[in-house]
């Protein structure tokens, strides 16, 4: 339980760009927030559109801390990122 | 993985797109140890009471809403009824403490308190009369506590003389808060079987038989449920739109659960209940109304409002019982006139008129919310129509509400502004037709039977 209260789910939404996923992988490896899985598509030809499980366990960065960073890193493009507990997902979506 | 990105991304574009939020975490604080005669020390108790478990409301609900990425629109307090907390029967007594509670809310940054409360179904007592009498002025000088009275119930019957004398009080109130469009009146809530545990203003109050501290979080999410139903298309029958709703309802239930229990969690006290009410807000989209728009009525007020409404009512219940162990409050749609783009484009329309709202409280909750009439209206006239809306939650055994602003000085094809939550209200048209001679009988309609129903 411990464990699964530490796990974050990051959705990186928007205009499709070349390297989008090696910012966001490069900010969560410095902070030491470990990528346990990760689903990227294209939707309709031109919307990115990322999720990514990953463990904050051995991060010293609050959840919000993580979100600055990760918008800081993408500032650049035209794109939304959202850091949520997973948990949330958890209850919205299983029994 | 653990989530599909279907899933992810539903919950996302919920939040983003259809304004999916907590709309409100209520912490209720029982006042019974705040009870003193000297009105001064029971002010200084109740301020301090307030302060000491309040501090970290804000706090905490921030962090809560950081971690799941949910807004929380509002922080709120409700209270146990001030009139049995304050055992003096001196209005200027209840003045002092309201003002106090005042204070204490702006000082822990709520913006609502719940809890100017007297419970007068089957009769006043000389407290109560002291409460009342010092209504108007507590209203027009306090920004956040507000106000309810319980002037009926399936038990008691409806206690016609509080239905008069109210209806007064609230032309009083509007008379002393008219610079604001009468402000004053949004924030009393005049009630038939009340809930205790109820998380929304301006009709939250704490009820004795609750724990000395409890989260009460009132969750919403039209946006949401209409969503749904749009991607459901027009060719979906009823049964499937009764599915659809129910199925978005869970989802909806259970972020607020969740948050509910961690706020809880983080403040030290217990969850006491999820609130699963629709509760729409001006913003574009976050509509009851426009449900019902979206199920295929082309405004609400139009005939079939009411089944559609039973509908939606029914299957938000069901779906979000199945969510939550800790279902309570008043968990219906709202249908609050000023509070729902829709229902103003209706009203403006003449789609929608009082009576055809009163219809539909019979299948929802709350009652004639939020409903602006001209100021001219009679004590008597405003009488009856709350006694109308009683009537239907006594009969029904139910809970039904009247929070109604005769607007002084404005006519039909007026409006009447608030801003924020409380946003605007077209005056609606109030029947011309007297009931002056009812409403002056006075006395106590009776408790009607609960058998032999047809």
């Amino acid at each position: 339980m411990e464990k699964q209260r530490k796990r974050i789910v990051v959705t990186v939404i928007g205009e499709d760009a070349v390297g989008i996923v090696a910012r966001v992988a490069t900010v969560l490896a410095a902070n030491h927030v470990n990528i346990i899985d990760i689903n990227q598509k294209i939707l309709d030809d031109e919307i990115f559109a990322m999720t990514l499980l990953a463990d904050r366990a051995q991060s010293s960065l609050s959840l919000p801390d993580i979100t600055a960073k990760l918008k800081e890193s993408i500032a650049d493009l035209n794109l939304t990122v959202t850091v949520q507990d997973s948990e949330l997902f958890q209850y919205m979506h299983r029994v | 993985m653990e989530f599909t990105n279907e899933e992810i991304l539903e919950t996302i574009g919920m939040i983003a797109e259809d304004k999916l939020d907590i709309r409100t975490v209520t912490l209720g604080i029982s006042l019974f140890d705040c009870s003193d005669p000297n009105p001064t020390a029971c002010a200084g108790k109740i301020r301090e009471k307030i302060l000491r478990m309040g501090a970290n409301l804000s706090e905490k609900a921030q962090f809560v809403s950081d971690e799941y990425g949910l807004p929380i629109i509002n922080k709120r307090i409700s209270l146990t009824p001030i009139s049995q907390v304050v055992p003096v029967a001196d209005p200027a007594a209840f003045i002092e403490v309201a003002h106090a509670v005042d204070t204490a809310a702006a000082e822990i940054g709520v913006n609502f308190v719940g809890g100017y409360t007297a419970l007068i179904q089957k009769g006043e007592t000389a407290i109560d009369k002291a409460m009342i009498e010092a209504m108007p002025e507590v209203l027009a000088t306090t920004l956040h506590f507000c106000a309810s009275v319980i002037l009926a119930s399936t038990k008691a019957g409806i206690n016609m003389d509080g239905c008069y004398k109210m209806s007064r009080v609230i032309k009083d109130i509007a008379q002393r808060t008219a610079a604001q469009d009468g402000i004053g009146c949004a924030k009393l809530v005049l009630f038939a079987n009340p809930v205790e545990d109820n998380p929304f203003m301006a009709g939250a109050y704490y009820g004795a038989g609750e724990s000395e501290s409890a989260i009460l979080v009132g969750v919403s999410g039209p946006g949401a449920v209409r969503r749904a139903l749009e991607r459901l298309g027009p060719d979906a029958d009823l049964g499937e739109v009764a599915e659809a709703i129910k199925k978005t309802a869970f989802k909806i239930t259970r972020a607020g659960e969740l948050v509910g229990k961690k706020i809880a969690e983080q403040l030290g006290v217990s969850f006491g209940n999820l609130d699963l009410s629709l509760a729409p807000t001006p913003a574009e989209g976050d509509s009851v109304g426009q449900i019902l728009e979206t199920m295929g009525l082309a405004m609400p007020g139009a005939p079939g409002s009411t089944a559609a409404l039973m509908m939606l009512n029914d299957a938000v219940k069901k779906g979000g019982l199945f969510a939550s162990s800790s279902v309570g409050g008043l968990s219906g749609a709202f249908i609050p006139v000023s509070e729902d783009a829709s229902m103003i484009a209706a009203a403006k329309a003449g789609a929608i008129t009082i009576e055809k709202l009163e219809a539909m409280t019979s299948v929802c909750s709350v009652g004639l919310d939020m409903i602006a009439i001209p100021g001219a209206t009679s004590a008597e006239t405003i009488a009856a129509i709350i006694a109308d809306e009683m009537a239907i939650g006594c009969a029904n055994n139910k809970t039904t509400a009247v929070r109604i602003i005769p607007a002084v000085g404005k006519e039909v094809g007026d409006s009447v502004h608030f801003g924020g939550l409380l946003g605007e209200a077209p005056i609606m048209a109030v029947s011309q037709v007297s009931s002056d001679i009812f409403v002056k009988r006075g006395g106590r309609i009776p408790a009607p039977l609960q058998s032999l129903k047809n």
